[in-house]
């Protein structure tokens, strides 16, 4: 994070300027700020919200010291519209698992792309989406990455915290099995054989699935060293076949690297 | 003397809605020449990768539809897939499903009122402007959406993809603890909704007297959230597995979601016609008091939309406090599901309006289909119609400034939310 340091050292004198941009998703992780209340009352205050086309402030053009990108990259004026947000922009931040990992619409990345459309679309032909969804990452140089399938308010305006005071933002990237211990939540997998994805799922959503009696589905997505292979494994102990062992993977955060491979392990078993 | 002139409005990227969609406006001779709401939406094409999951992913994949109405999504799924594969829900479900469903339009309503659409009647571009001069409104607002975030937390963790919902009903039952929590709050927050209410009644709101249909769902006794039969004005009632029979969806080469029609024509769907079609459903005291403020029931003027919606959070607080009053957990806070092939159908009404759904299943309880009709899509040939009419009022003669803000104005009541718009049939840029 020596950039931050470098790049606050020159920081302009007035309020930092942040934008909040748009691209496919749901708008939830727009919600971390819409929800937040006080917190974002508090944030108006410091910093100066230029764009952020939900709560009202459009200049999508300026340029900004943090911009928010929530969603992935579907479309060509997507892929053009992201290198104008990145050149007008000191720090680039992605927002939740559409930017980060390509969201629930990369899906499509699965399967045969023509059969799809034609299957949805009258005229095929007149779809102006990419072949494949793709994370912010894939496009444009990414200063910060924030997971989860929503981000919660607290990342958001702690990483603005962070970014303005020019510390290394805390991105926690431990196995959520962790912090259900710390919870101390029962275990799903052991006393209920459910196929939990917290030995492999990044912590932040404060085990939620777990502590409501349920399995936890990866919308947090890949922890740091995490053993998919074993929980592949483990899945098929518990009875799941090859085919809803790559459902669990490939999910919410499909194009996160260890997720999008131990999807096609399995799928690569179901094809044997 | 008036002079003719031509206008061209263009408005490339709609603020203060959710999702992504534009309006242009063309206007020559004094008369409006072409007329289009754009929704340029990306596909996302949900419908196709729900084929194949299991019954129990589906509330997790069609919450991601919308962050907004995640809770209005898993609903309706829920109750088409139960349908589909025969299982009975219990009284305890079927009440916390409501209470559920009450955390989400508090939520959306507050969130609406406060964040996209007062400042359009105060005059201010956003909240952030807003709140410098109404705090206290502000503040309001803010406290209701929170205490909606948390009833919905209170069932499903988070109010944003919330994770307890199942088919047959929920993961887990709150405990007794934080119900009684809970309660307070919602009576506390009686008061806020009252003066929210009284508030929204006395708001400035332009004149319009539009003849248009409206659609929701009615229950025999209840005010209509997640159960009940679809039925308009126009003396419409059936069930939610007739909807095809009745609604069509049609392609426009303006947008990418398709605009619905009933019988061939423009409808409404959301918190106004809800209202139009139920208000005898509501506590007496409200009734009176909206009948007090001199609101007439059923009403033409759609800019009443947003007097329904603090009406029905008026409703919602006390209806939760109600439903909550003798809360006990449940031996399982769900019924048992035993997969079976079938065909299942499920209207509930989301913030924003009727949200059907149809899942056909095999006999391992995987969705082999799925067809999802969101309220946007239904509202949108409403919204355009409703844009020639009240830009006609005002006077086609305003300055543009004037009649793109009062364009706005009218499809921000509407709350669309264009992230809804789950398919799509034609974009109109040719792939490379």
């Amino acid at each position: 994070m020596s950039e931050v340091s470098a790049s606050n050292a020159t920081a302009p004198p007035c309020k930092p300027r942040v934008a909040v941009h748009k691209f496919s998703s749901c708008d939830g992780c727009q919600l971390a700020l819409l929800n937040a209340g006080e917190a974002l009352l508090a944030l108006a205050e410091r910093v100066d919200l230029v764009h952020f086309a939900e709560a009202g402030p459009m200049d999508p053009e300026a340029e900004v010291d943090i911009a928010f990108v929530e969603g992935s990259v579907s479309t060509p004026e997507d892929r053009s519209r992201i290198v104008r947000v990145r050149s007008n922009s000191r720090f680039l931040v992605t927002l939740g698992a559409c930017a980060t990992a390509g969201g629930i619409q990369a899906l499509r990345n699965f399967a045969d792309g023509d059969g799809w459309l034609g299957a949805v679309y009258a005229s095929p032909e007149f779809v102006s989406s990419l072949a494949q969804v793709s994370p912010i990452r894939e496009h444009v140089h990414v200063d910060l990455e924030l997971w989860g399938c929503p981000v919660s308010g607290r990342q958001v305006v702690s990483a603005v915290g962070s970014l303005l005071a020019g510390a290394p933002p805390a991105v926690p990237d431990e196995r959520l099995c962790l912090e259900c211990k710390r919870q101390q939540a029962v275990c799903v997998m052991v006393t209920r054989g459910a196929p939990c994805m917290g030995p492999v799922t990044r912590t932040g959503c404060g085990a939620l699935c777990p502590r409501f009696e349920r399995d936890c589905y990866g919308c947090y997505g890949p922890a740091e060293h995490s053993n998919t292979q074993a929980l592949g494994r483990r899945f098929a102990g518990l009875g799941l076949v090859d085919e809803a062992v790559v459902r669990r993977f490939h999910f919410i955060n499909s194009q996160a690297p260890a997720f999008l491979e131990a999807g096609q392990r399995a799928r690569g078993h179901a094809d044997d | 003397m008036t002079e003719r002139r031509d206008v061209r409005i263009e408005v490339p990227v709609l603020a203060r809605v959710e999702g992504e969609g534009a309006l242009s406006l063309e206007v020559r001779d004094g008369r409006i020449e072409r007329l289009q709401l754009r929704i340029y939406e990306p596909p996302r094409l949900f419908e196709k990768f729900l084929e194949g999951r299991g019954h129990e992913e589906i509330p997790d994949a069609v919450a991601r539809i919308c962050g907004i109405c995640p809770v209005a999504y898993q609903m309706s799924a829920v109750a088409a897939l139960e349908q589909a594969m025969g299982v009975g829900i219990d009284d305890w479900v079927r009440r916390m499903r409501r209470v559920f469903y009450c955390g989400e339009w508090l939520q959306s309503h507050a969130l609406h009122i406060h964040l996209l659409a007062a400042p359009d009647f105060l005059g201010y571009d956003s909240v952030v402007e807003m709140a410098k001069g109404h705090p206290d409104l502000v503040r309001r607002g803010l406290r209701l959406q929170a205490l909606g975030n948390d009833l919905i937390a209170l069932f499903g963790g988070r109010s944003v993809h919330p994770v307890g919902a199942c088919v047959g009903g929920f993961h887990h039952a709150p405990t007794v603890a934080a119900v009684a929590a809970m309660r307070t709050r919602l009576n506390d927050a009686q008061e806020d909704a009252r003066a929210l209410l009284d508030w929204a009644l006395a708001l400035p709101v332009p004149d319009s007297d539009q003849d248009f249909v409206s659609v929701a769902l009615r229950h025999p006794q209840d005010y209509a959230m997640a159960e009940g039969c679809i039925v308009s004005d126009r003396g419409l009632d059936i069930g939610a597995e007739a909807f095809e029979a009745h609604f069509r969806e049609l392609q426009v080469p303006h947008s990418t979601a398709l605009h619905a029609l009933l019988h061939d024509e423009p409808y409404m769907v959301g918190p106004l016609a809800r209202l139009n079609l139920n208000h005898e459903r509501l506590p007496e005291a409200l009734r009176e008091r909206l009948l007090a403020a001199g609101l007439r029931l059923p009403s033409r003027n759609p800019f009443h939309s947003l007097i329904a919606r603090a009406a029905e959070i008026a409703f919602i607080v006390g209806e939760a406090a109600r439903l909550l009053a003798d809360y006990a957990e449940p031996p399982l806070p769900a019924a048992a599901v035993t997969p079976r092939a079938g065909m299942g159908f499920g209207a509930t009404e989301a913030p924003r309006g009727l949200l059907w759904h149809r899942y056909e299943v095999d006999d391992a309880g995987h969705v082999r289909s799925a067809r999802i009709v969101p309220p946007t899509s239904q509202n949108q040939a409403r919204i355009e119609a409703d844009l020639r009419q009240s830009l006609e009022l005002l006077g086609l003669d305003q300055p543009d400034e004037a009649l793109r803000l009062r364009g706005e104005q009218v499809i921000r009541s509407y709350d669309p939310c264009i992230s809804c718009a789950t398919h799509f049939l034609r974009l109109d840029v040719r792939r490379r």
